[in-house]
């Protein structure tokens, strides 16, 4: 299961185009979700009136290169390891489904676009990440829908009331569990037999509504996060630190300091 | 005065929804950020702000005695066991300070009432609040104002 390509069978049934063409068609829904939900929450206005607000306030500017290394340093901590969680399960799990996830697009699209149908059999690799990708979204994204979620644990609501705000979650998990289930049941040869079909629209139809959902889901917290860390740690570096008091050099009289407890004192 | 939250900073961690002594800070439905529910019920405690590890609660100062441009903000670096706070006043000016942080377990303080005695009748219908006078460390009765001091003329 793991080394097959599950477009490759499906490709022999529907033209590769009209595969390709369903990727393009949740490219544009992307884009269209984003655009609308910018000008209508006004997200992007709100990050560049902050911009400016902080520059009034900065005590130095900074140069190109300052500003480069600042947004190198965000990407490659703040946003790749996702700092902004703390030490603890939340980052752990969001790490896991936020590789998982990409790993699943990108080698969703590869092996659409470059193995099915073209003749050329997929090396085991994209289908191996294909699945690992998928697997590590479930294991990261059902642990954090479960266990980890606020509502849950500093709330104390249980786990099955669902809520407009798991719209991305739930979605983007329907759609890993049903595309490993489609491929599981290809590969036990059914002969025709309904379970891989009914897999195969219940993963069509859970990327519809991941990716038609966009202006109502918090799938553009992948954009406006990463965008906010950026604006967070210049504003650090220009000592505008948005009003905040400076890192404290902490007089040895105030002890060793204390251990953050979990929210859950419910 | 009362609580809001920067929703580019917040991460949804529930650590002021945990510490809220009015249980006003909740997450919101829509796109699981904090919010506070009940502006008006906020006492200003600064619990959430000093709890909130992404310095994403800010307060809104009333426009009569902290108009535009004022700030008040903290940053809590439990590992330090410090408090920085930046006042910044509407002319500019600005004050920094740095206080230890407390260290008090939690729980460790609250009274455990339901496994304290009942009160009676009398005591229920007393002026007296919970541990009073006890409580307050005075002898005897609380103290009071008589009236005739007060100022003539003037009422509050």
């Amino acid at each position: 299961m793991m080394s097959i390509n599950p477009y490759a069978a499906l490709a022999e049934t529907i033209s590769p185009l009209a595969i390709q063409g369903f990727i393009l068609a949740m490219l544009a829904l992307i884009v269209i979700g984003t655009v609308v939900q910018m000008i209508h929450h006004k997200n992007v206005t709100y990050f560049f009136n902050n911009a400016k607000k902080a520059k009034l306030t900065a005590e130095r500017e900074l140069g190109v290169g300052e500003k480069t290394s600042v947004i190198l340093k965000t990407v490659v901590h703040d946003i790749a390891t996702t700092a902004e969680l703390g030490v603890g399960k939340r980052r752990v799990a969001h790490v896991m489904g936020m590789y998982g996830t990409i790993l699943f697009w990108v080698a969703s699209v590869v092996l659409v676009f470059v193995y099915t149908g073209t003749g050329t059999a997929a090396p085991t690799i994209w289908p191996m990440i294909w699945h690992i990708g998928a697997i590590m979204t479930c294991v990261g994204g059902y642990w954090f829908w479960l266990f980890l979620r606020v509502d849950v644990l500093a709330e104390a609501h249980p786990w099955y009331r669902i809520i407009k705000a798991d719209l991305f979650v739930l979605t983007l998990l329907a759609c890993a569990t049903f595309g490993l289930a489609w491929s599981y049941t290809q590969s036990l040869n059914l002969e025709n037999r309904w379970d891989d079909k009914v897999f195969l629209i219940l993963y069509i139809l859970s990327n519809i509504a991941l990716f038609g959902g966009v202006y109502w889901s918090k799938f553009a917290h992948m954009i406006y996060k990463p965008g906010a860390a950026i604006q967070k740690n210049l504003a650090e570096a220009d000592g505008s630190r948005d009003n905040l008091p400076p890192y404290a050099d902490a007089p040895k009289q105030f002890g060793l300091g204390i251990k953050r407890e979990q929210p859950k004192h419910y | 005065m009362s609580t809001f939250v920067y929703m580019t900073r917040c991460d949804g961690c529930g650590h002021c929804v945990d510490i809220c002594p009015s249980d006003i800070m909740h997450i919101d439905e829509n796109i699981r950020r904090a919010v506070n529910i009940e502006p008006n019920f906020c006492w200003e405690c600064y619990s959430c702000v000093k709890a909130c590890p992404n310095h994403a609660i800010d307060v809104r100062g009333y426009a009569d005695f902290a108009p535009m441009g004022h700030s008040v903000r903290v940053r809590r670096e439990e590992e330090k066991g410090t408090i920085s706070w930046k006042i910044k006043f509407r002319n500019g000016t600005t004050k920094d300070f740095v206080s230890p942080i407390t260290t008090k377990p939690w729980g460790k303080f609250i009274p455990k009432l339901t496994e304290g005695e009942k009160p009676s009748e009398a005591e229920i219908n007393s002026q007296m609040l919970y541990t009073e006078p006890k409580g307050l460390n005075i002898d005897g009765e609380l103290p009071s104002v008589p009236k005739d001091s007060f100022k003539k003329g003037v009422y509050y």
